[in-house]
């Protein structure tokens, strides 16, 4: 089966933002960017069920400006096949995203799409679901186990509690949580080989979507700054400031 | 016209953050509430203050509370609402989200904060920032950051209960089981007390010394994403940004190393411990006491000064 991985270029996970003086957004200038960790995850899964046979073709997709290239790269290095850039200058929310690549779904017609639970920008975890639903197939969130059964998916999630294990139909959508697997590095012959691999470059008006984003940011602002508190010297200090000083025991 | 709230409820009882998504809903308008399954979970909605309507359901389709036939029965509803909210929980991301895009909307995730009808704060950037956005659509589909409002009372309320109509059934997927740790723990967003271990626990077995240290404060037990990776705790017990968001009273940190991505999990709690034999750890940044030791000299010392009185 053909397989989708959207992947998103994100501020890298190591790089503590920081809220623009102006209030208009964050600082992303000149701050390293990377695929969002639950798609390299994302990747992986896909990658692994080529190697089993269970995946015909990787398909890997980004939406926003040229330079999410270098995720496409990223993705066809780790064992995708092919790319498509969906360019697009501007703030692209997740029901905009899921518009988008429901119109590459019309045209490539995969049998699953797996898509990271979150984003770790937006934090929004919304564009599998909603990508499902502008669909109708069914939706495995937060998946730490996928299996082939049945004609269809059985996926393991991870839920409030603990796991559950749901049968899918196909074509479904999966998101990925963190205990699906540990995604590789890419190797230098694979980084040179994806150098040749095709990336196909469209527009938002190409598809026929309108992106237009339904919420406006009036104003981001830095959360209320937490005062270090002070160092104990004993396990005894510590439970007299705990019972008599912030009386929380 | 009202407003919507999806309850998360275990058969008896209604959640913690439900009732925190109630407080955040009562903002908005008058408040009905949905009800899947559980018999007597529908008078304990009922019994919230601010929830004058509960509809329920007992149809066994929406036993599992499967996102496509609970969206389905969410769209159903929504004609006669202006805003549909559910808790934040595993449940309520999973759904929202597929109601708004079906309803042609933008869901609105995590809210921490309501403006207005239209405008909400929600963190961006594991709570490093934190945008106010005023949504454009029709109707609003929301999920609420429950660390972020204080819950209504779980009773003083007299809401009626009316069974609602099945809607069709997408019949796209099937639950085929669930493996849910059964504890006499507090749960972990609802905890006054929560106590979390890291990497530095080493093992399931030491583990141990963290639960050992919960029960004796009534507390609920966490972990970082490191500890949940090893197989230490469970993945639920994950405390952080793409984990639990709790805010409780004492947030007790030990062996772990404050990665943005946990921070974003806990910094709201309202007193927090560190207990880490690196003094330049950066937990250290927000804790109200810090205690530079070795854990696993530190907790039995601790065990025993607690027992004292
Ligand atoms: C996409 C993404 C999402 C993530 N989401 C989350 C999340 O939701 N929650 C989360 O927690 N993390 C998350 N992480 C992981 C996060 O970045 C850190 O890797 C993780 O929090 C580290 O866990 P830790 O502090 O237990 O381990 P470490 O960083 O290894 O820290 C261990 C600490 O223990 C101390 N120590 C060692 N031995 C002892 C001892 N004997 N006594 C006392 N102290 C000792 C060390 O000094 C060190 O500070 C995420 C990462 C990514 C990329
Ligand atoms: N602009 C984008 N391009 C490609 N994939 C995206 C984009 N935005 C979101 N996604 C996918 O949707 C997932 C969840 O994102 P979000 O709903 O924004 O938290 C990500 O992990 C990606 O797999």
């Amino acid at each position: 089966m053909k397989v989708l991985v959207p992947v998103k270029r994100v501020v890298d996970y190591n790089v503590k933002v920081r809220v623009k003086a102006d209030g208009t957004g964050v600082e992303t200038a000149n701050v390293k960017m990377s695929m969002n960790p639950f798609d390299e995850i994302g990747v992986e899964e896909a990658v692994r069920l080529k190697e089993k046979g269970v995946a015909s073709e990787i398909i890997a997709v980004s939406a926003g400006p040229t330079a999410c290239q270098e995720q496409i790269r990223t993705a066809l290095a780790m064992g995708a096949d092919r790319g498509i850039l969906i360019e697009h200058d501007g703030v692209l929310e997740p029901l905009a995203v899921a518009k988008l690549l429901k119109a590459i779904v019309a045209k490539e017609s995969p049998e699953l799409i797996i898509l990271g639970k979150q984003a770790i920008d937006d934090d929004m975890n919304a564009t599998g679901q909603m990508l499902a639903a502008l669909l109708g197939w069914a939706q495995g969130t937060y998946a730490s186990k996928i299996e082939s059964a049945d004609g269809g998916l059985k996926v393991t999630r991870e839920i409030d509690g603990g796991l559950e294990i749901l049968q899918l139909k196909l074509p479904a959508i999966i998101t990925t949580d963190l205990r699906l697997n540990e995604p590789r590095y890419a190797s230098l012959p694979n980084i040179m080989k994806a150098r040749k691999k095709p990336i196909e470059t469209v527009k938002p008006a190409d598809l026929g979507v309108d992106v237009t984003p339904r919420l406006t940011v009036l104003k981001v602002e830095e959360p209320a700054k937490r005062q270090a508190g002070k160092k104990v010297g004993s396990v005894q200090e510590l439970v007299d400031k705990l019972r008599n000083e912030a009386k929380v025991i | 016209m009202a407003v919507l709230v999806l309850v998360d409820h275990d058969g008896a009882t209604v959640s913690q953050p439900t009732r925190s998504t109630v407080a955040a809903a009562t903002k908005l308008g008058e408040v009905h509430a949905l009800v899947l399954g559980g018999g007597a979970a529908a008078a304990a909605a009922a019994a919230m203050p601010g929830v004058t309507k509960v509809l329920q359901t007992e149809d066994a389709l929406y036993a599992h509370a499967l996102a496509e036939p609970v969206a389905a029965l969410l769209i159903a509803l929504a004609p006669g609402y202006s805003h549909l909210l559910a808790p934040a929980s595993a449940a309520g991301k999973n759904v929202m989200p597929r109601v708004a895009a079906l309803l042609d909307v933008q869901v609105i995730s995590d809210i921490a904060d309501v403006i207005d009808a239209d405008t909400f704060v929600r963190p961006i950037y594991a709570g490093n920032a934190l945008a106010t956005v005023k949504s454009a659509d029709a109707k609003k589909v929301i999920t609420v950051r429950a660390a972020s409002f204080d819950p209504v009372p779980a009773s003083g309320g007299s809401g009626t209960i009316e069974t609602v109509a099945t809607a069709a059934d997408p019949g796209l997927s099937a639950f085929l089981g669930a493996e849910i740790a059964k504890s006499e723990r507090p749960e972990l967003t609802a905890a006054k007390i929560v106590v979390s271990g890291g990497r530095a626990m080493g093992s399931a077995e030491n583990f141990a010394i963290i639960e050992a240290l919960a029960d004796r404060l009534g507390a609920a037990v966490g972990a970082s994403r490191a500890a949940v990776d090893a197989g230490y705790a469970p993945n639920d017990h994950q405390v952080g940004q793409t984990g639990k968001i709790v805010a409780p009273d004492l947030y007790v940190a030990v062996g772990i190393s404050g990665a943005i991505q946990h921070l974003a999990g806990m910094k709201d709690s309202k007193v927090i411990v560190a207990i880490n034999k690196d003094e330049e750890a950066p937990i250290f940044s927000v804790a109200d006491y810090g205690l530079v030791a070795d854990l696993f000299k530190a907790l039995p010392e601790l065990e025993t000064e607690l027992a004292k009185k």
